[in-house]
């Protein structure tokens, strides 16, 4: 039988696989990204499932607001991407803070 | 018995697709694989009885997101065998805040006991017969509906800053202006000669 505590430790182990993205990738911006997705995708698992163990439809509700913010940021985030290797000609991350001013 | 195959075949491969994300060495595959993990996790939802957010993953993450994604991939060149330059350098505080995070999840995950929830005080309790996507509706249309609204200003205002973000004017182009060729009246641009028999027109 497949438990609420099923979804948590699938939703846990994903969200860590993101964290750690961010740290293994840590100068290509594009996979940071993906890893971002990938922790709001582990946040939307645990949503749905809390949603559906505890007879609350709320959750899913949230989920859906979730789902709205991560396709925004995806945008943005990749615009921002395009003009700043429009502008330098690389994606590397290390040097971002010449872009002040 | 099939509901707990499912769940493992789900479980197991939107774990494995993830890990393949951020550990494959070239993009597009990284890519196709954060897809492949959005697909599984869209399964995972459809076991719970959330078809409605099931079917939204697939669409926007899927569709949208992953594709956008892709876009970005193929079309900036970018050198990425340099950018795995400093690969190993954070490895080992990367594994280490992973085991740490990891562990405290599944601890908690495994301590916490669902009994002491108080379901009287749920905020929206699922109806009995209704479909999943019709008693979403009922409830995004109603409850909240000024939330929903504020979503859609959300992707409206990510719409126009993305636009206006990557939007540039190139030079050296020919463009058709409108308000200058309203404005053109016909003393400005014509000319009554009346040459003399024998004599060209100067032009």
């Amino acid at each position: 039988m497949i438990g609420l505590q099923h979804y948590l430790v699938v939703s846990a182990i994903l969200f860590v696989m993101g964290v750690f993205g961010i740290f293994l990738n840590r100068k290509n911006i594009i996979i940071i990204l993906m890893a971002i997705e990938l922790i709001l995708l582990s946040v939307n698992i645990n949503l749905v499932a809390f949603s559906a163990y505890l007879g609350d439809l709320v959750g899913q509700v949230f989920a859906m607001f979730v789902l709205t913010v991560a396709a925004g940021e995806a945008a943005i985030g990749l615009a921002i991407l395009v003009i700043y290797f429009r502008g330098r000609g690389t994606i590397a991350v290390d040097d971002v803070n010449r872009m002040k001013g | 018995m099939i509901q707990t195959i499912a769940f493992y075949l789900f479980a197991t491969l939107v774990i494995a697709s993830g890990t393949l994300t951020i550990v494959a060495r070239n993009p597009v595959h990284s890519v196709l694989w954060l897809i492949l993990a959005f697909f599984n996790a869209a399964g995972l939802m459809l076991l719970v009885g959330a078809e409605f957010i099931a079917m939204l993953l697939i669409i926007v993450y899927v569709g949208a997101v992953a594709v956008l994604f892709l876009f970005v991939v193929m079309m900036l060149d970018i050198d990425f065998a340099e950018l795995r330059a400093g690969f190993a350098q954070y490895l080992p505080f990367g594994v280490l805040l992973m085991i740490i995070l990891g562990a405290e999840m599944i601890f908690a995950t495994a301590a916490w006991n669902i009994g002491g929830v108080d379901l009287a005080a749920r905020a929206a309790p699922t109806p009995g017969e209704v479909p999943n996507i019709e008693a979403l509706g009922t409830l995004i249309y109603t409850r909240y509906l000024y939330i929903f609204e504020g979503a859609g200003l959300v992707l409206l205002v990510a719409l126009i800053g993305a636009i206006v973000l990557t939007h540039r004017k190139r030079g050296g182009v020919k463009v058709q202006n409108i308000a200058a060729q309203n404005m053109r009246r016909p003393e400005d641009a014509t000319r009554n000669v009346k040459p003399a028999i024998g004599e060209g027109v100067e032009l």
